[in-house]
């Protein structure tokens, strides 16, 4: 309750204070500045008052964009060239270690799989969902409950398929879904998540049953987008229920399948929580950004093995990322 | 188009297709619900599908002990009743001894080992009749098969959200959620505001900027992050793990995408309305605040709803930013400790990971509207 | 003393210039209409007044002061946009009261003034409504109201009627014209590319083009004595007919050639060291008459004849560069494609206009 309590005076206390800032700042610049008539003096005012105010309105946000994101993104890249403790300076040695380390080179490799898995089933299974579903009267609702797993946190939905994968040895009843499944067809029950290899593809099928609803909502309005000329035309032309989707639907989508399958990549990349709940990487489950959060505090912390492998995960980001940048700067000059 | 031969409306195997989708997407979380709410021995030993429905299963009660006996003429009774009061359970059959519990039909008088004749009804009523006097101090025990409705209780939930710290998990994840997702809202519309409607040198940059944050991982930001957060804690002698450290963190990771959906929605309000606004006499902060911020609230709605989620959902910045005590383990940090320490109580663990996701689960369906609409202009529009 | 003073001015966007130096003098109280073709600087003119855009280079006077740098609502100018620019969020009395409010007016001030407003607009009743409760009309009436309230001493309209239908246009048309008429001391600059707005509303009418003035004046002016070509072009509907010509008399004799070999006197001063030039003859379809044999200027066959019941356009090929001479006729006329059909005017409906296409100064019939 005194926890509640002082939620909401911290709730008040900071919305509060951010909202004086912007008009205490606002307020003071037009003090300093008054442009009340027309008089030169005021007019040169407030022409000094609109370069100003800009920077008045983006100056918390540069603030937070900057402490947050910027400075430990080039201070990451610095700490990756330093030894464990952030203070010698080691050149690449962190690198040279990354490459040779077989835990590492297992996450390059599973990360590559998820990399691959996770956003084509996804996007397969979101563009067939998304197509299926606005054909029936009811599809609102089917895609409603698809999409819901997006509400449920990983580590939550962790629980939810760890509690599918239940391993009890022959025999005993077995209480997982999988393995009764299993047992039913008359086969021997196995522990999933152990199994080298193929368990990443068991945890890799909790992000896409996640992300599926993700995929599915987006390339949903892009089917709608379509104009239904194009569709009717075809139609008249001959085309049957699979041409019409191959040849004339999916040519038309193409951007906004990239922008999901890009989307999901980078979430991929950033898989963490899935990982450590379900294997904290054993069985040869280990992916790169739960490796590295257990360099940060594996020994008391290597913060440069940890910052090594941060960059690596970024590396992979950044043709997205610049792709992304150029096609939103395309966007603004159509504007 | 609807109707129109051929293209829109599917046929009974488009619905089907779809039925077994959308079971296949639910029933993990069905089996999660049912689970919780199951008797916790029930879910050791059997399937949660199997509660479901009636269910026949052999089960071993006990009379009460030989002291409540009563005298009837010349004979020693105990009676009593197999089951709680309307739990509907029937049984079926019953026996004497535990390797066959369906030796006698109900209704039907079994000598029992003891030479004491057993009668048991099918409403679970018995009654054990001897010439001689009970002794021991212990009761009968009593074999029977019974076929038991479907029975759920609140017994998980109870014990999670006392004994099991989730309660207090609960309000902590609250305290970070909430502040989390206002703070960063009012900062980003102010800077969304100003890179949509203001002139500045280096707006144009400074949009790129944002845009390529918005890919930046987490990652990076990790141990710069917690090297600055412990040196601050040193240097000014106050604690590195503070709710205020992880409501600034969130907001800053929050912040490129808040800007970016938040500037393309103000930036697609009408031009005019502002320069109407302006020859009213409306200064840009007077425009902002009486115009724009009223006009973007579906822009808002959506974002807080991300935002919401993500932070709600968060583990890594939590196991990062927060400590590990009663006072500041949030839901998904309880989680996942539970998952170390309780790994087999599943009575625990699906109670737990249904109260941390029913809270998403309720923005989720309420708010899906805004949910939707967030999304497309985050992605489709680009 | 003038009400709007427009000295030189120019406006450019990065390396467009936009506006390129425009001189205009608009009187206190008169209705001046700014017609031009998509793209002439019309609404950057109307904008620049407004201050909504930075002013380039040149001065801008409003009663008499420099107001080049004062900020829109400091220069006694309210503005009716194209999309009316409702508050959507606010009531129409709240939409009508915000500048008021804005300026920390007492509240019976703004409820006078808003209910005077509101009673001249018939808007009354529709007080308490959000303006997507309102038809297309009432919003624009909103917006009027709006700049009603702010009682500017100069109104602008940017092209305020384009968003309305065909009925309602002319409705509000007329009613606009009444406020003006209420409205004696008030100024009103109105933008439009409609002509039939700035001929039925203007007191003077400015036609732009490429960011220059073409020509200012009143729409009989415009109508009788374009001073140039694309004026000319510009103003009527359907556009002049326009014929390459040689002039071959001048002062008291002014006559020019046409291709067809016709000759014919037109009422124009032409100076004697024209004579021999090349020049350009217009006429207006609405001149033109149906020629006996003989005394036809224009020749050719019938391309396409539209009878649109009251009158009838007639198009003639006039050879295979030129584009067809069209002639707006009687609508009786019974008149087959492809026959060979002569065409005339009166001499006092020509206009003559030198080889840079600037008109001769016409002889007042």
């Amino acid at each position: 309750m005194q926890h509640l309590i002082s939620a909401l005076i911290a709730i008040v206390a900071g919305v509060g204070a951010c909202a004086l800032y912007y008009f205490a700042a606002n307020a003071l610049l037009d003090i300093i500045l008054p442009f009340r008539d027309a008089s030169p003096r005021a007019v040169r005012n407030q022409k000094l008052a609109s370069v100003i105010r800009p920077w008045l309105f983006l100056g918390p946000a540069l603030l937070v964009l900057g402490l947050y994101l910027v400075y430990p993104v080039i201070d990451s890249l610095r700490l990756s060239f330093y030894d464990r403790t952030g203070e010698e300076f080691v050149g690449f040695s962190n690198y040279g270690w990354a490459i040779n380390d077989p835990e590492f080179r297992q996450s390059i490799f599973n990360n590559l799989l998820w990399l691959i898995f996770v956003p084509a089933v996804s996007t397969g299974f979101g563009l067939v969902i998304a197509f299926l579903t606005d054909r029936i009267w009811w599809g609102n609702i089917a895609k409603s409950l698809i999409f819901m797993p997006m509400a449920i946190s990983f580590i939550g939905a962790s629980v939810i398929w760890k509690f599918i994968y239940d391993f009890r040895s022959e025999g005993s009843v077995q209480i997982g879904l999988l393995n009764a499944i299993v047992e039913g067809f008359g086969l021997a029950p196995q522990a999933w998540i152990t199994i080298p290899f193929w368990n990443n593809f068991f945890l890799m099928i909790i992000l896409v049953w996640i992300q599926t609803g993700f995929a599915m909502v987006i390339l949903s309005a892009a089917l709608r987008g379509i104009p239904d000329e194009t569709i009717e035309a075809a139609i008249i032309d001959g085309a049957k229920g699979y041409q019409l989707f191959f040849y004339i639907m999916i040519p038309q989508i193409w951007g906004t399948i990239a922008v999901v399958w890009t989307t999901i990549t980078i979430l991929v990349l950033k898989v963490f929580d899935i990982v450590l709940a379900m294997t904290n990487g054993q069985w040869d489950s280990e992916v790169l950004a739960n490796l590295m959060f257990d360099w940060m505090f594996r020994g008391g912390g290597d913060f440069g093995r940890g910052a090594t492998i941060a960059v690596v995960i970024m590396v992979a980001v950044i043709p997205i990322m610049i792709w992304n940048i150029r096609r939103a700067n395309a966007e603004m000059e159509n504007r | 188009m609807a109707g129109m031969a051929g293209s829109k409306q599917g046929g009974w195997p488009v619905h089907v297709a779809v039925i077994f989708l959308v079971i296949l997407w639910v029933l993990p979380t069905f089996g999660l619900l049912v689970s919780s709410l199951r008797d916790k021995d029930l879910l050791a030993v059997s399937g949660w599908w199997t509660a479901l429905t009636t269910t026949e299963r052999n089960e071993v009660g006990r009379a009460p002990p030989p002291e409540e006996q009563a005298q009837e003429d010349a004979e020693y009774v105990i009676s009593g009743n197999l089951f709680e009061a309307d739990s509907g359970a029937r049984v079926a059959r019953f026996g004497v001894s535990i390797q066959r519990p369906d030796e006698f039909p109900v209704g039907e008088t079994a000598e029992m080992r003891s030479g004491a004749l057993l009668t048991v009804n099918e409403d679970g009523s018995y009654r054990m009749v001897s010439t001689e006097p009970f002794e021991g101090a212990r009761g009968q025990r009593l074999f029977y098969t019974a076929a038991f409705p479907p029975d759920f209780t609140l017994a998980n939930y109870e014990e999670v959200l006392t004994s099991e710290g989730i309660g207090q998990s609960f309000i902590n994840s609250l305290t970070v959620t909430i502040p989390a997702t206002i703070i960063p809202i009012l900062i980003a519309a102010y800077a969304a505001y100003a890179l949509a409607w203001m002139k500045f040198p280096g707006r144009a940059l400074l949009l790129s900027v944002v845009v390529g944050l918005l890919v930046v991982p987490l990652q990076m930001s990790l141990i710069p992050l917690l090297k600055l957060y412990n040196d601050v804690g040193a240097i000014f002698g106050v604690p590195s793990k503070t709710y205020v450290g992880i409501w600034l963190a969130h907001t800053g990771f929050g912040m490129p995408l808040a800007i970016y959906l938040l500037r393309n929605y103000i930036a697609g309000l009408p031009g005019e309305i502002m320069e109407s606004a302006r020859i009213d006499g409306a200064s840009d902060f007077d425009i902002f605040v009486r115009i724009v911020l009223p006009l973007s609230m579906p822009a808002l709605a959506a974002f807080a709803i991300f935002q919401f989620l993500w932070v709600w959902n968060d583990l890594l910045v939590a196991m990062v930013f927060l400590g590990n005590g009663d006072d500041q383990l949030v839901l998904t940090g309880r989680l996942r400790e539970l998952l170390g320490s309780r790994g087999g109580n599943w009575e625990i663990l699906t109670a737990s990971a249904f109260i941390s996701i029913v809270v998403p689960l309720l923005v989720f369906f309420s708010l899906q509207r805004f949910l939707v609409r967030g999304l497309l202009a985050g992605s489709v529009k680009g | 003393m003038a009400a709007v003073e427009l000295s030189d001015l120019k406006k450019s966007f990065g390396a467009v210039h936009v506006i390129k130096g425009v001189d205009l003098d608009i009187q206190q109280g008169e209705f001046v209409v700014f017609v031009g073709p998509s793209g002439c600087g019309k609404s950057t003119l109307l904008r620049l007044i407004a201050g909504l855009e930075d002013i380039s280079s040149g001065e801008l006077k409003i009663g008499g002061d420099v107001v080049n740098d004062v900020p829109p609502s400091k220069r006694g100018i309210a503005m009716v946009f194209q999309s009316y620019a409702l508050y959507p969020h606010m009531t129409v009395y709240n939409n009508m009261a915000f500048g008021m409010k804005l300026a920390r007016a007492s509240k019976d001030e703004i409820e006078k003034r808003v209910g005077a407003a509101a009673d001249i607009l018939q808007l009354t009743p529709l007080l308490s409504r959000l303006p997507r409760q309102l038809s297309g009309g009432q919003r624009q009436r909103v917006a009027i109201g709006r700049a009603i309230v702010r009682d500017p001493k100069v109104f602008l309209f940017d092209e305020p009627l384009s968003n309305l239908d065909a009925a309602l246009r002319v409705a509000t048309r007329i009613q606009i014209a009444k406020l003006s008429e209420s409205m004696p001391d008030t100024t009103m600059v109105y933008v439009t590319h409609d002509q039939v707005e700035a001929m039925t509303l203007a007191d003077r009418i400015v036609v732009l083009n490429a960011g220059l003035v073409e020509q200012v004046g009143s729409p009989m002016e415009l109508y009788h004595q374009p001073a140039n070509l694309f004026v000319a072009r510009f103003i009527g509907s359907p556009a002049m007919n326009i014929a390459p010509c040689t002039i071959e008399g001048a002062n008291g004799q002014a006559r020019v050639k046409v291709e067809t070999g016709a000759s014919v006197p037109v009422p124009a001063d032409i100076p004697a060291s024209a004579v021999g030039h090349k020049g350009t003859l217009g006429v207006r379809p609405e001149d033109l008459r149906v020629a006996k044999d003989g005394d036809a200027i224009f020749r050719g066959k019938t391309l396409l004849v539209e009878n649109l019941g009251e009158v009838a356009l007639i198009y003639i090929d006039s050879g295979d560069e030129n584009e067809p001479i069209i002639a707006k006729v009687d609508g009786s006329v019974d008149m087959e494609r492809d026959v060979e059909v002569g065409l005339t005017a009166a001499p006092e409906h020509f206009h003559v206009f030198d080889e840079n296409g600037r008109a001769f100064p016409r002889q007042r019939a």
